[in-house]
């Protein structure tokens, strides 16, 4: 049974529908985890639950002749398996007690840790074991199998997404596990023979998932989540839920004690707070919703620092990007603004304040002044023709790529120098952009963003950016204005009795001087004027480089604008970890390399583990091809693939501008061309021509695709940005379509190269490419961090031509 | 920095810490809190100039050598209840890091006369190494349990001088008002300004602001005689975030 006729139908669409199954999976639980947990360690269980997939290489090597010898019945059971253990496994891992934050004091939590990878690995290895097996039974179709398997995950991250939006994770969740088992049932039949009673069994086991109560499935929030504290209040109850791909969004009341959501109110506020419902995006993250029926002014806005334009100039048209719940528009209203332009990205979120609770906001998006727009900020204020005299930001945080599931990129395109000029454009002459931001001490973000828009400034001919700019802060937000031109003797004056008034210190404007900052919201030194001071002057790199946070200016190649993160910094703070030095450690960033090195590790063992076994045993004679080669070949393809995938994916997010759909399309598209390359191949066996020409072949267009579009993408993109969505959509997948029709081909050539010459390692290349995959995802964004995204397509290009050499 | 005056605080606080074992001799967690107490005392040397002191307030510090903290924490914690580092105590809440309660008691000041309001009252530690250093502390908590479990384990301690009420506390305690000194650990999105209305002129409010796991820094909220307002905040850690600036 080890050997394959030609003649035999590998099971194709059971193929597809795991792969479906288990790609929506991978999507879906990123989603449920940051819910239940935070971002960053979503991302790290996940990724290293992936590894399941270099699992499964492993495993079959070790146990292919008895599998082979059993193939029907392998190959149905790991289907029923990822059917079942995806949703056995994922309610599993939500009852393991790990709180992330205590893991540097609690060796418990470690364990709890490895028991979640392992719980989760387990869907993902039956899930690789069955696509494995295929491969390695069918040594004639290879190309075939992998098209399927490429089909399927395509159309299983678009079918997530679209999933995500009809349903609540939890009901997706017993979905994916009855697809796995439909999986199998369809094998059964593409196989031939099944057992009634296997049958049977599959069938009763989908209809048991299928009954699975909904409570079971809901995912529970941390106890340390923001939402989950305040539900702790008496009374508080969720009223509301609504969940998408963006986010699960929860509306919940206080009946008995107030909510009172008021980020940066002056400490000498004495105007009463509005009741309010809180909107928590997965649990986290509050917003909430005024309640102001008959629409009358809510002084207390008034009292943050982000009412600062109002009270420097008369404002006729105001922009706000990113609008949640609307307590910016309501500041716009509070001074008379008559055009507002709001922007939101998620649409539940209008729904929530324009329809649900219309009356309770007192119809606040349908006020004659108001504008609200669905979409993404950068996006919008690209297309917009408008002007206006202020473009307001306030406390936003941008959708990263990473709430869809894909990677923890913290990926911001808000606050990239291109997007101030972008905004900045849009400023009518006189007029202000304001930047609102937490404060973290020792200072970060505020100080990048300072940074950025000096530098904005700068590149964009303005030889004294100081005279633009004012900064303030109180002791929790900070405000920094950038003007369309120099700020007055006047408007200075306007400033400082704001900031009086409202005990808020000035931070920076033309002329301020040095005793003027750190007054009412003191420091140890006056960070912030330092920090202005050295910046628009001519130390600014000085400064830059002796800051012990990363401030440089993200760059749309390099959007990094919340990684502060540096090395040398390290060991100081990790020497004052007993005395409260912990939150000093930015964390994302370590999360990151701490799962590239246990990835690393893991992987290791994963493929070095079937080399040790094979080598001893002799059927096969060792010269046909040299281990240390298929490591190469493989490795260097998988860490290719998903390089250009995920850079990809952020250039075109820039393009489409709505990082959902970006992701969407353009993960979509990959992987169906890529699938049809894959099948290119397959015909061509056909007509048999050496292997390293084909190879040869793929690399060189990939190459040649890679470069041109590294170098024409931004002008075409730019060109071609005023186009309808739908049109931008087809332009993207017809730009997608070569280059990934050519990345599709050298992993099937190089398998079936493999299988025609020592098909015992064909499971172990697959776990090869699966590791490499793994690693790839957090490689590309530690490499884009350092180096941007450009760096990531050449060494990406690199890579494939080392594999292109290594089949030579 | 190194003036003598600084050994004679260490003096005192080692004498107050044998006084303080000596009372509680048959105590079983004695050692762990005496150690835990000496591992303060290094922190706050290494942090002095942040603090900007050497010792914190040897009254504080014989305090927290004083209040049985495993008597506050679950029993399944109770083991690492004098290790420097915030423990679980159900309900989605902390007790803070023995290190944090140190400081920011300190920086409230107090004497003995003190009036003393603290919002969050959680596991009830706080108030107890307050209610050693002033005649009388009101706590509110707003989660009931969580305060029930409080004033239980505080009135088993025999703290008589600990009053606790289970409300709302963004309105302080009117009918005590005003107060010296003011602790708010379950802070709101904002520092709540009747709090600030209730603070004497004179009087220090302090509020960690972080996640419940790990503070990452103190705002000391202060009145000066006239009722004008400043904050100070600060990162109980020595770093400065400019590489060759002291």
């Amino acid at each position: 049974m080890t050997s394959s006729g030609t003649l035999e139908r590998p099971p194709l669409i059971s193929i597809s529908l795991v792969s479906a199954a288990a790609l929506a999976y991978e999507i879906l639980l990123m989603r449920l985890f940051s819910i239940i947990q935070w971002h960053h360690f979503a991302y790290m269980i996940i990724s290293l639950a992936l590894l399941g997939y270099g699992a499964s290489g492993t495993f079959i090597s070790l146990a292919r002749p008895w599998l082979l010898a059993h193939f029907p019945g392998a190959y149905r059971i790991n289907l029923a398996l990822f059917g079942l253990s995806s949703v056995a496994c994922t309610l599993a891992a939500q009852q393991v007690p790990l709180n992330a934050e205590e893991i540097l004091w609690d060796w418990h939590q470690a364990l709890y840790l490895l028991a979640v990878y392992l719980l989760l690995a387990l869907p993902f290895l039956f899930a690789a074991n069955a696509v494995a097996l295929a491969l390695t039974r069918y040594r004639q179709a290879i190309a075939r199998v992998y098209a399927a398997d490429l089909l399927g995950a395509g159309l299983g991250s678009l079918g997530i997404v679209l999933l995500l939006f009809a349903v609540f994770p939890g009901t997706a969740l017993k979905l994916l596990g009855t697809l796995g088992l439909l999986a199998s049932l369809v094998a059964a039949s593409e196989l031939q023979g099944p057992r009634a009673h296997g049958l049977a069994g599959t069938v009763l086991a989908a209809v048991l998932l299928l009954a699975l109560p909904a409570e079971w499935l809901t995912p529970q929030p941390s106890p340390y989540k923001t939402m989950s504290q305040t539900l702790r209040i008496g009374g508080a109850r969720v009223i509301e839920q609504r969940s998408s791909p963006l986010g699960l969004i929860s509306v919940v009341e206080s009946p008995r004690v107030p909510l009172r959501h008021a980020p940066g109110l002056s400490l000498q506020s004495s105007a009463p707070l509005p009741a309010q419902l809180g909107v928590f995006t997965d649990a986290d993250g509050l917003t909430a919703i005024n309640h102001n029926p008959q629409g009358e002014t809510l002084a207390y806005l008034d009292d943050l620092t982000s009412a600062l334009p109002y009270y420097l100039a008369e404002l006729q048209r105001v922009l706000v990007l990113g609008a949640g719940a609307g307590a910016d528009v309501q500041q716009a209203l509070n001074h008379g603004v008559q055009r507002i332009d709001a922007v939101e990205l998620n649409p539940q979120l209008i729904e929530l304040v324009r329809k649900d609770h219309a009356d309770w906001a007192g119809h606040l998006y349908d006020h004659p002044a108001v504008r609200i727009h669905r979409g993404e900020a950068r996006g919008f204020i690209r297309r917009s023709r408008g002007s206006y005299d202020l473009v307001q930001i306030t406390l936003l945080d941008a959708f990263g790529a990473s709430s869809s599931g894909l990677h923890a990129l913290n990926e911001s395109y808000l606050y990239t120098v291109e997007a101030l000029q972008d905004y900045l454009a849009r400023v009518a002459p006189g007029g202000y952009l304001a930047i609102s931001r937490w404060i973290k001490l020792p200072p970060r973000d505020t100080l990048k963003l300072l940074a950025t828009a000096v530098r904005a400034l700068r590149e964009s001919g303005i030889e004294d950016p100081g005279k633009r700019l004012v900064l303030i802060r109180g002791w929790q937000t900070s405000t920094l204005l950038i003007k369309n031109g120099v700020f007055s003797t006047d408007e200075i004056t306007r400033l400082q009795d704001f900031c009086l008034t409202r005990a808020f210190d000035t931070a920076w404007y033309p002329g301020m001087p040095a005793d003027a900052a750190n007054r009412v919201n003191v420091f140890t030194q006056a960070y912030f004027y330092q920090a202005a001071a050295a910046l628009t002057g001519a130390r600014d790199a000085t400064f830059m480089e002796r800051y012990k946070f990363d401030i440089t200016p993200a760059t749309d190649d390099r959007p990094y604008f919340f990684h502060f993160f540096k090395w040398e910094v390290l060991p100081e703070i990790l020497a004052l970890r007993g005395q409260g030095g912990l939150p000093l450690l930015e964390a994302g960033y370590l999360v990151l390399v701490t799962t590239l090195l246990q990835a690393l590790v893991l992987s290791s063992v994963l493929i070095l583990l079937p080399l040790v076994v094979l080598r001893s045993s002799q059927d096969e004679p060792a010269s046909a091809a040299r281990p240390s080669r298929v490591v190469l070949y493989f490795f260097a393809i998988g860490l290719a693939f998903l390089f250009i995938e995920i850079a990809f994916i952020q250039k075109f997010i820039l393009f489409l501008h709505h990082p959902l759909y970006a992701v969407a399309i353009v993960l979509t598209a990959f992987l169906l061309f890529a699938g049809a390359g894959s099948a290119w191949t397959a015909r061509r066996q056909a007509h048999p021509s050496p292997t390293q020409h084909a190879t040869a072949r793929a690399v060189s267009g990939i190459a040649v695709f890679g470069l041109l579009y590294l170098l024409l993408l931004d002008p075409v993109f730019t060109a071609l940005l005023h186009l309808p969505v739908v049109i931008r959509i087809l332009v993207a997948i017809v730009l997608i379509a070569p280059l990934a029709f050519f990345m599709g081909m050298p992993f099937p050539l190089g398998l079936a190269r493999l299988a025609a010459v020592r098909p015992a390692l064909v499971p172990w290349a697959w776990g090869i490419n699966g590791c490499a995959s793994v690693l790839s995802a957090v490689l590309a964004t530690l490499l884009a961090i350092q180096f941007g995204f450009t760096a990531v397509i050449i060494t990406a290009l690199l890579l494939y031509v080392l594999a292109a050499l290594v089949m030579h | 920095m190194n003036n003598p005056a600084r050994f004679i605080s260490s003096l005192v606080c080692v004498a107050c810490l044998c006084a303080g074992t000596a009372i509680r001799a048959d105590d079983p967690f004695a050692t762990a809190r005496q150690d835990m107490v000496r591992e303060i005392e290094a922190d706050v040397r290494m942090t002095s100039r942040q603090l900007d002191r050497e010792v914190l307030d040897p009254r504080v510090m014989q305090a927290m050598a004083t209040v049985p903290r495993h008597a506050l924490v679950p029993e399944s914690h109770r083991n690492a209840a004098y290790e420097n580092r915030p423990l679980p105590i159900g309900h989605g809440q902390t007790i803070s890091q023995p290190y944090i309660v140190a400081i920011m008691t300190d920086l409230l000041k107090v004497t003995a006369a003190s009036r003393v309001l603290e919002v969050g009252t959680g596991s009830g530690y706080q108030a107890a190494i307050l209610a050693e250093l002033v005649d009388q502390v009101y706590t509110i908590e707003i989660i009931e349990a969580l305060g029930k479990r409080a004033r239980r384990d505080l009135e088993a301690l025999d703290y008589e001088n600990i009053t606790v009420r289970i409300g709302d506390g963004y309105y302080g305690w009117e009918e005590q008002a005003p107060f010296d000194a003011i602790v708010v650990t379950a802070a709101a999105s904002h520092i709540p300004p009747p709090l600030i209305q209730q603070l004497k002129k004179g009087g220090r409010m302090i509020v960690p602001v972080g996640s419940r796991f790990m503070v990452q820094q103190l705002v000391l909220v202060e009145k000066d005689t006239q009722g004008e307002v400043v904050t100070r905040q600060i990162l109980p850690v020595r770093f400065v975030p400019l590489t060759g600036t002291h």
